[in-house]
């Protein structure tokens, strides 16, 4: 065997003679405006004396994202990529920060009022949000294995904080032990695939182990066959697909709500992005062999997350198999792998964005300090007490459950088109089986809340106005993306160009 | 093509939305302003309507008012409206329905009347949308919008008792069939554009397109358990009972009057001539479930003892009727299925009507708390007989004609056919004449009922028209049939001449296209 050479480029430049990196500052102008936004909202919570609202931090952070965003949009329609190849900013990684900048956007919004109310207000909470968004962005725009893990690591250990920032109610401590102890084995089961990949190819790089598995051939390779199966857990943990799923129910349902929202959405988008540019850039060889495991993953977890969520009495264990199920659509798209599917995961993780926080943020609209109201029987009577909350919540469900005119309907047609594309009849029809069976339990909270008299009052509800503004935003998101979803869309399909 | 340079079918589509932001508009305690506003609108929409019957040429089967721009272009999903003599009358029946809806709901229903009348425009849309699509997607998302309004109705406004079972049921059900509709929607898409390079949903194209018969019976099954479960055809037709019953008189008015009819135009429009081999071989499948429709609904209707379920289940009779006269494949067959289609919104319609107005009186439906009420309210019996006698197909009244019509159709396909279906309306008869009987005939046996009051003016003016037209559909089909003899004449003539074409295009053809 040849000694095979390590990839020692990066180390090359410091021990030569006073040659500074050329860094593309612009390249990652969004990363690091959200970092140092970050800091600074960890300065001034430091300088600034206890006790206090703390919800202008909540702004800081808004304005930090915003200020990314500005970044970010005038780079799309470019393909720069920096750091010898570890970093790229194509258009695929651009439409997912986007989709990242507007979770954390809303996610903010929506926390403003929540945290305060539940005297969980502290500076490092929006500081972990923007890491965490962070994070999800070098994941979305990373094609190197390294950066990419760099990327899941940031954000997971920034989620597994917030996750537990109720210290004192014991369920959500228990949610971020639980999330911990579980992502730091999945992470082990990733880096090990990774670990034997670059075995076996003896690079890191995304583009790099492709030519090297075409040049080599090494299409029977066993190291690059158990990568694969070490890969799809890693990954498969992230994305809360069947059976990597258990921590989900337990891990939404003990988080604050906000945050809940966050992992529901952000989280389950950086793992997608990521997932999708490793199994499509790295290793489209191995297509026949990770289709078949996948489609077997995709049915179960459409199945399970469906079927179980039938059962469900708490609305936020609910959403959670619900977003359980819709990470089985996502992955319908990515067994059909062709460009129709690959778009459609891009339009669905936006669409997702917006119904599932949405619903969230309903789901927090809807309690006050001490009386969380997440059992769905709170919501009886609702619709015409609380009109214009119980409206939104309608269009979010139904959106979810894939009714059209709604931005979910939409998304679905895209997944399901793609599968038919590819001739995956089977798929395509388990799949809208699925989708109608969805609608049982989302329409069920529809039905309490239109046709049932509530048992108890809810009365006192406050409506922070940064709460109302994230519904707004997401109703309208909805509504856009499922009447007018043309523009999306090829924005969507104009940005998987460079993923193969 | 337009009227005067407006889009009429857009109009028609989206301006009972734009009535339901105007209703928002108003203070939910004003209930006559809400009221007599929604009322205005459905009339208005009416009246938008008529142009269409008058401006309609009925020389050419191609259709009509055609709208066709880009929606979701790079899918090849177009915002592509039309109608033609099929469609048309379909349109009118809904949008005057809908002004007969709404003047019967005026004191039925007492709470959340905004919100009651606002769903109402949003069906309206949904129904008149579905009829005018000549697109795929759009005819689904127009189908699927259908469903919501109808389930708030039914859940929110139906009786208290079973309201919420029933409006679930129908929701799950009906989502079922159309989902796998989807499916069948995007296999023939992505078929076409293997065949032909065309990337199209637009349903006028895709008639074009030759399939193996294979997946024709496939693509057939889809679209055919979508429609059929809205039909209602047996066995799917569960859901139907439990939605007519428990759901507001206006709610089975609507449902009865076009909702079904959306499933009969379903296989007209598109199950049939999109996939004509396969239509052909299911045949006798679809015609057998037909008549047996016919017979069992007829025989369950006779044993009911309420009154709306009655009604319901004679749905399920007519409309199997509709269906038998459908795959009878010839001209007397397909007109009367149509004429059958408009006759069953009418009468069944105004059947669902009178009940409605009976129950606002004594609030029971049981036929056994009823009898002898000819005695207090003669007007409300002289209609009642009227509508009766329109329902069994008493010559004079419309159903004669679609029911004469279909069994014509059905003896030149098939004896064995039209003799079972010509005992269904014996059926017919015995279930209604005898309902008739024990509800107003004979002595007046219960207290309650001596006290009732004879229909008011409003109720007056919601059952002449409906009369009206009885009449006018049974004396002088010409005005109607003379709208729908074009478009018939083409569907019968594509179908079998596409049936005949070969099966599976030969490799060499597709060659040729795909340059």
């Amino acid at each position: 065997m040849n000694p095979r050479t390590l990839d020692l480029e990066p180390f090359h430049w410091r021990i030569s003679l006073m040659k500074i990196p050329e860094i593309d500052l612009y390249l990652i102008a969004p990363e690091i405006i959200i970092t140092a936004f970050g800091f600074l909202v960890l300065l001034l919570d430091v300088f600034l004396p206890k006790g206090e609202r703390k919800g202008y931090l909540g702004v800081i952070s808004l304005i930090g994202i915003l200020f990314a965003g500005l970044y970010t949009f005038p780079q799309i329609g470019s393909v720069r990529s920096g750091f010898e190849g570890m970093f790229t900013s194509d258009g695929y990684a651009l439409f997912f920060k986007i989709i990242f900048l507007i979770i954390a956007f809303l996610t903010v919004l929506i926390s403003i009022g929540y945290i305060h109310r539940e005297m969980i207000e502290f500076g490092e909470y929006y500081a972990l949000i923007l890491f965490a968004t962070l994070g999800m962005m070098l994941m979305a725009a990373g094609s190197h294995l390294i950066t990419i893990f760099l990327g899941l690591e940031t954000m997971s250990v920034s989620i597994y904080i917030l996750a537990g920032m109720m210290r004192e109610d014991k369920r959500s401590v228990e949610a971020a032990l639980k999330y911990f102890l579980l992502g730091a084995f999945a992470t082990g089961f990733l880096l090990y695939g990774i670990a034997l990949v670059y075995g076996a190819t003896g690079s890191l790089n995304l583009k790099d182990i492709a030519t090297y598995i075409a040049s080599k051939n090494l299409l029977r390779s066993p190291m690059l066959l158990m990568s694969l199966v070490f890969l799809t857990i890693g990954f498969g943990f992230k994305i809360a697909s069947v059976p990597f799923h258990m921590w989900t129910p337990d891990v939404y349902e003990g988080a604050p709500t906000s945050i809940t929202a966050f992992m529901a959405t952000g989280v389950k988008a950086a793992a997608f992005s990521a997932l999708v540019r490793v199994f499509f850039s790295a290793l489209p060889a191995f297509r026949p062999d990770w289709t078949s495991i996948m489609w077997v993953i995709c049915v179960a977890t459409m199945t399970v997350g469906n079927i179980v969520a039938i059962s469900q009495t708490n609305i936020k264990r609910l959403l959670a198999y619900s977003s359980i199920a819709h990470a089985g659509y996502i992955l319908v798209a990515f067994v059909a792998g062709n460009d129709l599917g690959t778009s459609g995961i891009l339009f669905y993780l936006m669409a997702y964005a917006f119904m599932n926080i949405g619903a969230f943020t309903v789901v927090i609209l809807l309690g006050k300090k001490g009386e969380e109201n997440t059992l769905i029987n709170d919501y009886a009577g609702i619709g015409f007490k609380y009109p214009l909350l119980a409206a939104s919540m309608t269009i979010f469900l139904l959106s979810m459950a894939g009714i059209p005119p709604l931005a979910g309907f939409m998304a679905k047609f895209y997944i399901f088109s793609a599968a038919v594309k590819s001739k995956f009849y089977w798929l395509a029809i388990l799949g809208v089986l699925n989708s109608a069976v969805s609608v049982y339990y989302y329409l069920r909270v529809t039905v309490l809340m239109y046709f049932r008299e509530p048992e108890r009052e809810i009365t006192g509800l406050q409506f922070s106005p940064a709460s109302v503004l994230a519904l707004l935003l997401a109703v309208i998101g909805t509504l856009y993306m499922g009447i007018f979803p043309a523009n999306v869309l090829s924005l969507a399909q104009r940005s998987i160009g460079g993923l193969m | 093509m337009t009227i005067l340079g407006i889009p009429i079918l857009s109009l028609l589509i989206f301006f009972p939305i734009l009535g339901a932001v105007v209703l928002l508009f108003i203070n939910k305690e004003n209930g006559r302003a809400i009221r007599w506003v929604a009322l205005i609108i459905a009339f208005v929409e009416f009246i938008f309507s008529l142009p269409l019957f008058f401006a309609f040429d009925p020389k050419t089967a191609a259709m009509q008012f055609v709208e066709d721009w880009w929606w979701i272009q790079s899918y090849g999903i177009s915002y592509k409206l039309g109608i033609d003599g099929i469609s048309l009358l379909l349109v009118l029946l809904t949008t005057f329905l809908t002004i007969l809806c709404i003047l019967c709901s005026w004191t039925a229903i007492t709470f959340r009347v905004k919100e009651f009348m606002i769903s109402f425009l949003f069906l309206e849309t949904g129904m008149i949308g579905a009829l005018v699509s000549l697109d795929l997607v759009l005819f689904y998302v127009f189908w699927e919008v259908m469903l919501i309004p109808m389930y708030l109705l039914i859940g929110v406004w139906g009786d208290p008792k079973r309201r919420i079972y029933a409006a679930v049921k129908f929701f799950l059900f009906t989502m079922a069939g159309s989902v796998l509709m989807l499916v069948a929607i995007l296999a023939l898409y992505f078929l076409n554009q293997r065949a032909t390079g065309i990337s199209t949903f637009d349903v006028l194209e895709l008639y074009k397109l030759g399939l193996p018969v294979g997946t024709q019976y496939w693509l057939f099954a889809a679209f055919a358990l979508a429609f059929a479960i809205k039909v209602p055809m047996f066995p799917f037709h569960t859901w139907l009972p439990d939605a007519h019953t428990e759901a507001p008189t206006a709610g089975s008015v609507i449902l009865a009057g076009v909702l079904l009819k959306m499933g009969t135009y379903g296989f007209i429009r598109f199950a049939i001539p999109l996939f004509p081999k396969a239509a052909l071989d299911l045949l006798p499948l679809v015609s057998i479930l037909a008549i047996i429709g016919i017979i069992y609904g007829a025989l369950v209707s006779m044993m009911q003892p309420d009154l709306k379920r009655l009604v319901a289940f004679s749905s399920v009779s007519h409309l199997g009727y509709v269906m038998l006269g459908m795959f009878a494949f010839n001209m007397q067959g397909i007109q009367g299925s149509i004429y059958q289609m408009l006759n069953h919104g009418i009468s069944t319609g105004s059947l669902f009507l009178i009940v409605g107005m009976v129950y606002e009186r004594r609030h029971t439906r049981l036929i056994a708390d009823f009898g002898g009420l000819s005695k207090v309210m003669p007007i409300y019996a002289v209609f009642f007989m009227i509508v009766t006698l329109s329902s069994i197909g008493l010559p004079g009244t419309n159903g004669f004609v679609g029911e004469f019509l279909i069994l014509l159709g059905a003896f030149q396909s098939n004896v064995v056919y039209g003799v079972l279906a010509a005992t269904g309306v014996i059926l017919g008869a015995a279930y209604m004449l005898w309902m008739f009987q024990r509800v107003m005939f004979g002595k007046i046996t219960r207290p309650e009922n001596e006290k009732l009051k004879d229909l008011n003016a409003r109720e007056i003016s919601i059952l002449v028209p409906m009369v009206i037209i009885i009449f006018l559909m049974g004396i002088y089909p010409k005005l109607f049939f003379s709208k729908m003899d074009a478009s018939v004449e083409k569907f019968i003539k594509d179908f079998k001449g596409r049936v005949e074409m070969k099966a599976d295009l030969p490799p060499a053809k597709v060659a040729e296209i795909k340059k």
